[in-house]
């Protein structure tokens, strides 16, 4: 029988693997979808929690972490635009011009 | 075992797979079509736990239409020829003992957690379908920051075309 733990453990596994995308890659556009992960690794969990204690207030706040989440992609990709323009690079090791 | 059981195994296993291969696939244009099959398999997840509504946004907004977002950007600006890009960072070593030691944690608190039992199959409706429940309570209880979503996606459109405007051409 499937219970919460199965959620949360698949849930855990999910963000973890966004985590470990942003800290291997060096590409910006694999860490934004990255970061979209992890979104979805926490959407899974507030589902699963709001299943569990049947009130829907859970799902509610899962649509506005997807407005967010829908906010980040287009502003993050429209930053990414910007910055290929001017310093035809998307290596974030290369993007270092603010460093001391 | 059964259908609820494995209709979750499966689409555990695709999500778990297709999301290490969209984080380990050196070219970006096959990470974003490896994140697709991820997130439909996601929105499963969100009807085998009664969440219909959000299953089907799930599929309309992040499978969609943000997969396509990225698609376009990685399509115009042929960001998969830059060098330098494919080789993993020096740190993932360090990275990778990280992101085990988190994983284990966690599943450790969520396996020693206070919630006992199996899921109630009834689910939440207590007042008509899932979105009859979710369309309420987004427009009694939760008006205003539903108004403040809108608010926000405007806010983030603009920006995000004065961002990617093309300096100095008219």
């Amino acid at each position: 029988m499937i219970s919460l733990t199965h959620y949360l453990v698949l849930s855990a596994i999910l963000f973890t693997i966004g985590v470990a995308g942003v800290l291997m890659r060096r590409n910006i556009i694999i860490i934004l979808l990255s970061i979209e992960l992890m979104l979805t690794a926490v959407n899974l969990n507030f589902i699963a929690f709001s299943n569990y204690v049947q009130n829907p207030v859970g799902q509610v706040f899962v649509f506005f972490v997807m407005t967010v989440a829908a906010a980040e992609t287009a502003l993050g990709l429209a930053i990414v635009v910007a910055m290929f323009r001017n310093l035809e690079t998307v290596n974030v090791d290369e993007i270092n011009q603010m460093k001391g | 075992m059964g259908l609820h059981d494995v209709m979750f195994y499966y689409f555990a296993a695709v999500v778990v797979v297709t999301a290490l291969l969209a984080v380990t696939r050196p070219n970006p244009v096959h990470a974003v079509l490896f994140l697709i099959p991820c997130f439909f398999h996601v929105a499963g997840l969100f009807v085998l736990l009664k969440a219909e509504f959000l299953a089907v946004i799930q599929i309309l907004v992040p499978a969609g239409a943000l997969m396509v977002l990225y698609i376009f950007v990685v399509f115009l600006f042929n960001l998969y020829d830059v060098k330098g890009i494919k080789a993993a960072h020096r740190q993932s070593v360090l990275a990778g003992i990280v992101a085990i030691a988190m994983v284990l944690m966690l599943a450790v608190l969520a396996v020693s957690s206070i919630f006992p039992g199996p899921f109630q199959e009834l689910a939440v409706k207590t007042a008509g379908d899932n979105t009859a429940v979710v369309g309420g309570a987004l427009y009694t209880t939760f008006l205003f920051p539903f108004e403040l979503a809108s608010l926000v996606l405007l806010v983030v459109m603009f920006g995000a075309m004065v961002l990617a405007r093309r300096e100095g051409k008219e």
